[in-house]
């Protein structure tokens, strides 16, 4: 083990001084969504802000549900996981949890957070675990073709509502506030200088962040955002400048507002981290047993037993 | 071992003079009362008290399906050399109510003793079947600690009537009664001594029997300790180096999870409750994902829950332990009873062809080791382990010998070292086994894998070519071959060859083997075969098969439709035996031994067999 970490060590150092990577580095498959997907614009920006900021190649970590918008991972050349349908927020963090050097990553759909991952998406937000969440909302089920989501709004017709949707749609925005997520903020993916500053700022973030990036499905919804596409005749209402991040009543009434609502950061506070809070279980649990190593504290243990 | 003790009890009942220090090997002692009552301290007391005398301990208990209150039992076995089986039949009975009398006066043995509260209880004056022994229970402890504490103090005043007739080691127990409550203050220690003390003066020898252990022959060199079967599985998997687990409660796996939440910490890990089982897993897979091999752990619904996950692990060939506490089931079934019924979802459960490792422990010393065996193999083979234990081993108590932490201790820090180039997640190597780089790894070829539950080829692009799928499914399952052949070589107890085999997992070995020592002593041919290994099985097991006119396979679960449980289903399957039948029970009891013999000879007499050739 003493020689890995050596080796580690000079590793690190060869680090330091490596080249940059560039975007090229970066790409890995070519993505297989439909051509004018709203995710492409997600994933360039995703390469660009890792160029601009440099994260160490091998601690980017990309974690992903079930869903169009799920395959992400194998479009970067870097760590990432492919998990289950709902549950990439349950995954990413035993990931944050236990390594703290990196910076986690979530990207998955509409369906995928707030429908089967709806518990996991609500129980990592309260318990403010360190990670950036994209949720790549296109009010559709995409990779199973076109059925009814959870953001699909009233009256859409999908292949489970042949006669529109009735069920009444959940406003992601109001549901992620609820739920205690610490950073929260709303893009659109025809803006990428929007959705560039939203993701930095989220990953800058000490906490639980979410950004919902509203992300046309050109297939099975085509112009469900062209409202608040301004090349589309739409409006892209920012949120106003006297908006107080930190006011969560402010930031409820934000998401109040009638589709297609406000753009930018609604919420934006600090809670203790649960990596922080763990972390501090462990030191007080260190101090109070004087740093004993697991073999001393293990016949500690047994010693009382006998 | 049961015959020699207290042969000629029976005598004793009825007016004769009552013997003092007869020699005993072991004693089964029920108590009975209610859970408010501390009658699991008086046992825990004994059983630790075994432990640091030299004697092997095995204790049972019912808890109460309510949560406060309400009639509870605790049953102690202690004994000179090894013990087995919590005991078919009581020795003595000591009941506090009369609920406590009226439920479990069946179970005192022919010429047992009843020692009853006389202030609450009135028993059948006319039988003749036991010796009944009325002592004031609750007066007696009044008068020795005053009014207020009466209902705290019965249990330390039987404590100290238990300790006069079984002549135990009274300055040991009252040293481990002051270290016990040490933290409650002075009162409370007075309260605790006057009360035994006053059980011990009582000289119940005037009226009953009193007994003494025959001394141990083989004494260890090594410490006993005494835990139950959960404690050993949380101690098992911090010496196996794991360092972070996942759960949510359920009974009766959350012992485990309370106890790793507390003591993780103190080794620089971290215990999360997951919103439910789904994410308890899914956390766990994250966290070894990360480098660190991790723990979950449920009873069965959330078994049920965690095996999308699971199949995810195998596809993703992620290391992950996974324990499963058995209780009665399907559904909600019975929660604090024992059942076996998850051996078919801990080896299958799941859609697609998902190989894991499943290990069943069969003493509460085997839970600790169980563990750790079961975190090397995940670790080893990139696999999901599952340990499947049950009810009846968590909750009881034994004495075992103590685990040698320095030797065992396991440090499992992450293998950054760079990989490369070329490398591959996936690797189909000639026996399967790749192992993941934690993120964080550099490497070399600046190529980055992904891990994915997808059908993937080597380096872990999802690709669904027929071929490609063909030799994935072979490469996780050539990793089970492969473990299969490097296991151990099974192995009978007693004879490898003989009349009537007797295959018992999990906590159904203890009863089994001392059911085969009874038919032995009787002259019986009987041998014994415990199945640690479930999944992948060791090898040798179709040879001692072959050794055998009768294969009885004894499992806390049903027949099934074709007359033979889980386990025996697998055996079956695997050996194209059809002399291996089952021997069931769903009553969520532990087995007793006179059940396994019972049902062994109602078979024998079914299907004879052929004539004897192994004496
Ligand atoms: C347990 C489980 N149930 C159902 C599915 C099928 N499934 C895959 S993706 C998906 C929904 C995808 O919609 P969304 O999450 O919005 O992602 P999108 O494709 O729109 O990006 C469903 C239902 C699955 N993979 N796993
Ligand atoms: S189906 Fe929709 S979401 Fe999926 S790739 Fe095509 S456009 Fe994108
Ligand atoms: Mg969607």
């Amino acid at each position: 083990m003493i020689v890995e970490a050596e080796n580690l060590e000079v590793k690190e150092i060869r680090l330091t001084d490596r080249p940059k990577y560039t975007k090229k580095d970066l790409v890995a498959d070519h993505p297989t969504w439909c051509p004018g997907c709203g995710d492409f614009s997600i994933l360039s920006i995703y390469f660009k802000m890792m160029e601009k900021l440099q994260v160490p190649h091998e601690k980017i970590t990309s974690i992903a549900g079930i869903g169009c918008s799920s395959r992400f991972p194998y479009f970067v050349n870097a760590y990432g996981v492919h998990f289950l349908h709902g549950r990439a927020a349950a995954f990413a963090t035993g990931v944050s949890l236990m390594r703290p050097d990196l910076h986690v990553f979530v990207f998955g759909g509409d369906g995928d957070a707030f429908s089967i991952g709806g518990n996991h998406l609500t129980h990592a937000a309260r318990k403010n675990v360190k990670m950036t969440y994209v949720i790549m909302d296109n009010f559709v089920y995409g990779l199973t073709k076109k059925q009814t989501s959870p953001t699909s709004p009233l009256g859409f017709k999908s292949k489970t509502d042949p006669t529109g949707a009735i069920d009444h749609p959940i406003n992601p925005m109001k549901q992620l506030i609820a739920a205690g997520a610490t950073f929260i903020a709303r893009s659109h993916s025809h803006l990428p200088n929007h959705v560039m500053e939203m993701m930095e700022k989220a990953m800058q973030h000490d906490g639980f962040s979410v950004v919902e990036c509203l992300s046309e499905c050109t297939e099975f919804y085509p112009g469900a955002f062209d409202a608040a596409n301004p090349r589309k005749g739409g409006v892209f209402n920012l949120v106003p400048a006297e908006h107080d991040a930190t006011d969560e009543v402010a930031a409820y009434k934000l998401a109040m507002a009638d589709f297609p609502g406000y753009f930018g950061v609604f919420y934006n506070v600090q809670r203790p981290t649960k990596n922080a809070l763990e972390a501090r279980l462990i030191a007080d649990a260190k101090a109070k047993s004087e740093n004993a190593t697991p073999v001393e504290l293990l016949q500690k243990t047994f010693a009382r037993l006998s | 071992m049961i015959d020699q003790k207290v042969a000629d009890a029976s005598a004793s009942s009825g007016g004769q003079q009552p013997q003092r220090g007869r020699r005993i090997q072991d004693a089964v002692i029920r108590l009975a009362g209610n859970s408010q009552d501390g009658i699991q301290a008086i046992g825990s007391f004994l059983a630790r008290l075994a432990g640091r005398t030299d004697k092997d301990v095995m204790t049972y208990m019912t808890i109460p399906s309510t949560i406060s209150g309400g009639p509870s039992i605790y049953q102690v076995r202690l004994g000179t050399g090894e013990v087995l089986s919590a005991g078919d039949d009581v020795d003595i009975l000591v009941a506090f109510y009369q609920h406590s009398y009226n439920d479990h006066i069946n179970t005192l043995r022919d010429g047992g003793i009843l020692i009853y509260d006389s202030d609450n209880v009135k028993p059948d004056e006319n039988q003749k079947r036991y010796r009944s022994v009325g002592v004031h229970i609750t007066g007696q402890t009044v008068e020795a600690i005053g009014g207020t504490a009466k209902d705290k103090g019965k249990n330390m005043f039987v404590l100290g009537l238990l300790a006069r007739m079984y002549d135990l080691d009274v300055p040991k127990l009252e040293s481990m009664l002051q270290a016990y409550y040490k933290s409650k203050g002075d009162d409370v220690i007075r309260n605790v001594i006057g009360a035994f003390n006053a059980g011990y003066g009582y000289d119940i020898g005037r009226l009953t029997d009193t007994f003494k252990f025959v001394p141990s022959t083989n004494k260890t060199a090594r410490k006993q300790v005494v835990t139950d079967g959960n404690q050993a599985i949380a101690y098992g998997a911090l010496a196996a180096g794991i360092r972070f687990g996942a759960g949510y409660p359920i009974t009766p796996w959350s012992s485990v999870m309370e106890i790793l939440r507390a003591e993780l910490p103190k080794y620089g890990g971290i215990f999360v409750q997951a919103e439910d089982e789904l994410a308890a897993i899914a956390i766990a897979c994250g966290a070894s994902y990360s480098g660190h091999l991790s723990l979950t752990g449920t009873s069965g619904p959330g078994l049920s829950l965690k095996t999308e996950a699971l199949g995810w692990a195998v596809m993703a060939e992620m290391p992950i332990v996974i324990i499963d506490v058995q209780r009665g089931g399907p559904s909600t079934g019975l929660p604090t009873n024992v059942e076996q019924s998850d051996l078919n979802i801990a080896c299958f459960g799941g859609h697609g062809d998902s190989p894991r490792i499943v290990l069943a422990p069969s003493s509460v010393e085997d839970c600790f080791y169980v563990t750790l065996e079961a975190a090397k193999l995940a670790r080893e083979y990139s696999c999901p382990a599952i340990v499947l234990t049950d009810q009846a081993l968590a909750t009881r108590v034994e004495t075992w010998e103590m685990p040698d932490i320095a030797k065992l201790m396991q440090d499992l820090t992450p293998d950054f070292a760079p990989r490369g180039p070329n490398y591959k997640a996936y690797q189909n190597t000639v026996d399967g086994i790749a192992h993941h780089a934690p993120p964080g790894t550099p490497m070399l070829d600046g190529k980055y894998p992904v891990v994915t539950g997808l059908e993937h080829d080597e380096t872990g692009h999802p690709a669904s070519r027929p071929a490609n799928h063909v030799m994935m499914v072979a490469k996780r399952r050539r990793k089970l071959q492969v473990l299969a052949s490097r296991l151990p070589k099974a192995e009978t107890y007693g004879p490898p060859e003989g009349n009537v085999l007797l295959v018992s997992w999990g906590s159904s070995h203890g009863p089994v083997r001392e059911a085969v020592d009874k038919a032995r002593a009787e002259g019986e041919s009987v041998s014994g075969l415990n199945i640690r290994y479930i999944q992948p099985l060791q090898p040798g097991i179709s040879e001692i098969m072959d050794g055998f006119n009768h294969i009885f396979v004894v499992e806390l679960n049903d027949e099934g439709p074709y007359g033979y449980g889980q386990l025996a289903g697998v055996l079956r399957a695997r050996f194209c035996n059809d002399k291996i039948v089952g021997i069931n029970k769903t009553d969520g009891l532990p087995f007793k031994i006179r059940e396994i013999l019972n049902g062994m000879n109602e078979r024998l007499k079914k299907t004879p067999g052929p004539a004897l050739t192994h004496a």
